[in-house]
């Protein structure tokens, strides 16, 4: 930022004997500038901007099957909002949205930073076994969700057979029991999680100078002791990131729910992302789908906020 | 005395041990994947841990039924890496160089994007895909997969452009490179790794796809590889073996890549999220 504001004058100023105009000069300059900007502004706008709007909109109006042949969706005041939140399900999504959103978290956090530190210190052959741990989180979510379904088979996946052989219950209805499937969503969705926190607070702990934990154990800290005195409070502008990113990209989930269970059974892993395709692209009804998304949307802003407003406090 | 090296050397085989350990348990659900696809005659039945003898006919049903929207996968997500590149690149450099008013705003709004969902962009876009003719085809796909790579390739290299020295573009503005002409000749060729990086995150998300490719196609016209898995597994119950293979294969690019360029892709997810 400051070394362009100081280029910038310094151009135009230069003397140019030949420029009659120099102010028409630099609006020319200024407009060319924008045009490296505005495409990317524009698609944005068109891309992230416009469909924020339009779902209020839509929010509002009464979307059938037919609509799409007659292009008329009218207005129909909070209709679709007051039967959204009378249904019964839209309480449960909500429910296990943040239950998801929340366990997912939890898991992967803890265990991508127990991987960090692990790394952290050097051993032969650390830097390949860190980058090969990357792969699940590179593959597709909807193909790492058919994989787990197979994996997760009642009768004859391999964790049940694997359970049975240890002489533990080796019938686990793991996605097929409503009380047993969100668990299962959660764990896969930590196993998903785990490489991208671990590389994040890896770069973090990179960050942390040696000398630090060098002294802590002259001084004969334990290495919990260090690492709550010294890596935990280091690490917190990288694990406020993780975890702000990490949120984002939970709450939002869609792909793995539908290829591990479809929201079912039951409705028992159905969130506020799997509630707004249903009501939209299952059952056409785009306002009642508009109504949730708007709800889903809500629930990041207020948490965006929250972090914004942490890091400024932060920061003064 | 003497014995010191060597417990420190056990150690550290210790921790190398321990690290292969967690490698195998990580990367077990991606083993039995490709053991499964092996398999294709143990259909519904329990899968044997190890391939005792290879099996191809999962792959070459999958290649049959899936080839054609690997196909369609590979060409949507290049489409989309292109126009991602093309906007974000000039994009990047703008709002790293020129220091416009509005600068901070844009790129506050280009982190916060990061808050859409996929699904309500998905609810609002296809009403106007339908308005404007863009369902089932591949330009309206490859946009809205450009859109997951845009924002993240605008953070990733405008944070590495900031850093190029003033003095190089200033020389080359005094040797009466246009703003165009610099960026072309200078920028870009110096921003070689971020432009990689970049492209190879639009590639994965691209590939990776699965909303854009289900709600905005209604017809098989344009179907990538992640919706054709998902819907193999509604119609091929008993035929994991091949559901497998086809799930092995779109798995592939994501193999090559981090092979390939491990770097960019650890500098990738540290540079673009946590700048």
């Amino acid at each position: 930022m400051t070394t362009s504001s100081i280029t910038a004058p310094a151009a135009v100023v230069t003397p140019r004997d030949t420029v009659p105009d120099p102010a028409r000069q630099r609006r020319r300059r200024t407009l060319a500038r924008w045009g490296f900007v505005a495409p990317a502004v524009v698609f944005m706008l068109l891309f992230f901007g416009y469909p924020l709007v339009r779902n209020v909109v839509m929010s509002f109006q009464h979307y059938t099957p037919k609509t799409f042949f007659t292009g008329r969706a009218p207005f129909n005041g909070t209709d679709n909002w007051s039967h959204v939140f009378r249904d019964a399900l839209f309480g449960k999504a909500l429910w296990h949205t943040l239950v998801f959103t929340a366990g997912s978290l939890l898991g992967q956090f803890c265990i991508g930073l127990a991987l960090a530190v692990f790394f952290n210190r050097r051993f032969p052959l650390g830097g390949v076994l860190r980058s090969l741990i990357l792969l699940p989180w590179l593959v597709p979510m909807v193909v790492s969700g058919v994989v787990w379904r197979r994996i997760l088979d009642q009768d004859t996946g391999v964790l049940n057979s694997f359970l049975d052989t240890l002489g533990l219950p080796g019938h686990t209805p793991w996605l097929t029991d409503p009380g047993m499937a969100l668990l299962s969503v959660i764990l896969v969705n930590i196993w998903i999680g785990i490489p991208f926190n671990m590389v994040i607070l890896y770069g973090g702990l990179q960050e942390i100078p040696r000398e630090l934990y060098e002294a802590a154990s002259l001084d004969g800290a334990s290495a919990w002791r260090s690492f709550r005195s010294i890596t935990l409070p280091m690490l917190r502008p990288v694990i406020t990131v993780v975890l702000v990113l990490g949120f984002m990209s939970t709450v939002k989930i869609l792909d793995l729910i539908l290829a591990l269970t479809d929201g079912g059974p039951a409705d028992a892993t159905q969130t506020l992302g799997t509630l707004t395709y249903q009501n939209s692209f299952v059952q056409l009804d785009f306002g009642a789908g508009a109504v949730v998304g708007n709800v889903l949307i809500l629930i990041s802003a207020v948490f965006a906020v929250l972090y914004l407003r942490a890091n400024r406090t932060e920061g003064k | 005395m003497a014995s010191r090296p060597s417990t420190a050397s056990r150690r550290r085989w210790g921790s190398t041990i321990a690290g292969v350990i967690v490698l195998c348990v990580m990367l077990f659900p991606l083993y039995w994947m490709l053991n499964t696809a092996l398999q294709p005659a143990a259909g519904l039945l329990r899968v044997a841990p190890v391939p005792h003898n290879l099996d191809l006919s999962g792959f070459s049903k999958a290649l049959d039924d899936q080839g054609g929207h690997l196909l369609t996968s590979l060409v949507v997500s290049l489409g989309a890496v292109v126009i991602c590149l093309a906007i974000a690149a000039p994009a990047a450099y703008g709002l790293a160089r020129f220091g416009l008013r509005g600068t901070r705003t844009i790129v506050f709004g280009t982190l916060i994007t990061q808050m859409v969902p996929g699904i309500v962009i998905a609810n609002a876009l296809y009403n106007t895909y339908v308005d404007l003719g863009l369902v089932n085809s591949y330009a309206g796909l490859m946009l809205a997969d450009a859109s997951l790579g845009i924002p993240f390739s605008i953070v990733l290299m405008r944070s590495f452009m900031v850093s190029i020295p003033g003095e190089v573009i200033e020389a080359a503005q005094v040797d009466g490179a246009g703003a165009l002409r610099t960026f072309l000749r200078v920028v870009l060729p110096m921003s070689r790794n971020a432009l990689i990086t970049s492209g190879l995150f639009a590639f994965l998300f691209a590939w990776s796809d699965f909303m854009f490719a289900l709600t905005l196609n209604t017809t098989d016209d344009v179907k990538p590889v992640t919706l054709g898995i998902y819907q193999y597994i509604g119609a091929h119950v008993g035929d994991w073996g091949s559901v497998m293979a086809a799930s092995v294969l779109s798995a592939v690019p994501a193999a090559i890549l981090l092979v390939v360029a491990q770097k960019y892709i650890a500098a990738g997810i540290t540079g673009g999220s946590v700048k």
